[in-house]
């Protein structure tokens, strides 16, 4: 069946279109004068301001390596989050821990542990398969580089951007 | 060679309007383009406070370039000359369809008419006793119309010479607007001739600078600073002024200058009437396929036509140069060069009146504005000249 719409019958103020458009010229004004004087205006400056302090805890920065407070870093070089990171960002080549250290036992630590921070896509699959909570995901999200070779962290820059990470669970004390 | 015969030789007639207007028109022009290019600036700041926004707030002097610390951003008034700059630098892309003559025409032709229409209007009373008139034309009136409608030419040819078919739409647009809107513009000024007598710009703000504005003619004798002296002069130039006639012809001249002001939004293209364009659902309309300086050509044509626009509304119906109680150019140089403050002062308050209203109001259908260009505007206009007739006839009082 046909569907009927009746058109409204519209008044001769409203045929006019003027008082409507004084109306909307109104509305412009106001919202014009309040953001002369700033208000109203919700736009972040970005470079000068930012909302870093607001960023929840569980938001995925950039990804860093992690050392405990008992001196240990915590990568083993299992190379786990190099298989399984999906763009392949990370390279790492292991390599043996020298008799005469202090953590002989655990074998292996990496030699090189490089991120490509041009590939990385902030998934935080690497996180979650480390076995050793080695690799975190930190608050850092403006990496910026002038080319490709300045994109990569390497183990040094990992290890500075993750500091310290206390509390962690601790499985080579002197028992094991 | 002699100082005094070169003094004489410049002061005679012919070489002393030569140089002097030569030196008008590139006054004007340069004045003109920055106007054009600051409009833009304008623009997009005005729309950005209008929707809560900031707009471009960043480009200023690039003291990070020079050796300093930090750039001065300086509210983003270097934004217009890097957009000019980065326009100038990009690639003129020409697709391999069109029809390259009209396509590199039709641009020019845009541009051209607006800075013509300059010629005519009277931006300041008289600076040393020369006229601020490039061309003290007796047709002035006339002549704005005619060469304003010539724009059109290049809106339609850019759409046809395009081959494809968002431009053709534009420009297939752009004809039939303005043959309804050219009508209503030129019948809706007659009243303002009828009253004045003269097609001729300076005469026109003559009348006005004597009887007061065209939106509200209510001071016979003008006013003029002495007057301020004594208060009971000025309360007499207003009684005198509050006349039937006047009065009657008060409420006729403002449905000519809604008429107007409105024909010369759609003449303009410029929203709610930019259906030639209609970004939105023409993808840029008559433009979409031009780049770089082409495409810039478009862009500053249309806002000298809304410069060539406000200059035509301020100079017909509000008074021009003129302000009360600021003398003319005749009582010292000061005073030229402060009428030409106020006639630059009007045209950019008329300009941010455009772009209010653009970022107010929302398109107007194809058909609304077709019925509102013949079954609105036309008649009104057309029963306005009569009654003003009748009015100026039989109303002596």
């Amino acid at each position: 069946m046909a569907l009927v719409v009746n058109r409204p019958k519209l008044s001769l103020a409203e045929r006019l279109y003027l008082p409507a458009v004084l109306a909307g010229l109104t509305i412009t004004w106001n919202h014009l004068k309040r953001a002369i004087f700033n208000k109203g205006i919700v736009t972040m400056q970005y470079p000068e301001e930012k909302w870093d302090a607001n960023l929840p805890d569980w938001y995925r920065g950039a990804p860093t390596l992690v050392a405990d407070e008992h001196g240990k870093d915590r990568c083993v070089a299992c190379q786990l989050c190099e298989f399984i990171c999906p763009p392949r960002a990370i390279t790492i080549k292991p390599m043996e821990i020298p008799q005469e250290d202090k953590w002989r036992k655990v074998e292996k630590r990496p030699g090189e542990f490089d991120i490509d921070m041009a590939r990385c896509i902030y998934c935080g699959l690497c996180e979650e398969v480390c076995p050793e909570q080695a690799i975190y995901l930190r608050k850092d999200y403006s990496i910026t580089g002038l080319n490709r070779a300045e994109m990569v962290h390497d183990k040094k820059t990992l290890y500075k951007l993750g500091g310290v990470r206390t509390g962690l669970v601790f499985k080579w004390n002197e028992l094991k | 060679m002699d100082t005094a015969l070169i003094l004489n030789f410049l002061t005679t007639p012919w070489v002393f309007l030569l140089w002097t207007t030569i030196l008008k028109s590139a006054l004007l022009l340069g004045l003109v383009l920055g106007l054009v290019s600051y409009t833009v600036y304008a623009e997009r700041r005005v729309s950005a406070l209008i929707q809560d926004r900031v707009g471009p707030n960043r480009v200023g002097i690039p003291m990070t370039l020079l050796g300093g610390k930090r750039d001065i951003h300086f509210f983003g008034l270097g934004q217009p000359i890097v957009d000019a700059l980065k326009l100038l630098l990009k690639e003129n892309f020409v697709p391999a369809s069109v029809n390259g003559f009209y396509y590199w025409l039709a641009p020019k032709l845009v541009m051209i008419p607006p800075i013509l229409v300059l010629g005519v209007l009277p931006f300041g009373s008289s600076l040393f006793g020369v006229q601020m008139t490039i061309a003290d034309l007796n047709i002035g009136v006339l002549y704005i119309f005619a060469i304003s409608s010539l724009s059109v030419y290049g809106i339609t040819l850019a759409g046809w010479a395009s081959n494809s078919k968002f431009p053709f739409l534009g420009g297939i647009r752009s004809t039939s607007q303005m043959i309804s809107y050219e009508l209503s513009l030129g019948l809706s000024v007659v009243p303002v001739l009828m009253i004045c007598g003269s097609l001729n710009l300076n005469e026109i703000i003559d009348w006005q600078v004597k009887n007061g504005w065209m939106v509200a003619p209510f001071w016979p004798k003008g006013l003029n600073a002495a007057m301020l002296l004594h208060p009971g002069e000025v309360i007499q130039a207003f009684i005198a002024g509050v006349s039937l006639q006047r009065f009657l012809l008060w409420i006729f001249l403002l449905v000519s200058f809604v008429i107007f002001l409105v024909s010369i939004f759609a003449e303009t293209n410029r929203l709610p009437f930019d259906l030639p364009e209609a970004e939105q659902e023409l993808v840029g309309g008559y433009h979409t396929e031009y780049g770089s300086m082409n495409f810039a050509l478009f862009f500053l044509g249309e806002y000298a036509a809304m410069i060539a626009g406000s200059g035509a509304i301020v100079s017909i119906f509000l008074g021009g140069w003129s302000c009360p109680l600021i003398p003319d150019g005749s009582h010292g140089w000061y005073w030229g060069l402060v009428n030409i403050l106020v006639f630059f002062a009007k045209v950019t308050l008329m300009l941010l009146f455009f772009i209010w209203v653009r970022w107010t109001l929302p398109r107007f259908r194809y058909d609304q504005l077709m019925k509102l260009g013949w079954l609105g505007f036309f008649p009104v206009a057309l029963a306005n000249i009569f009654i003003v007739a009748l009015i100026l006839a039989f109303v002596h009082k």
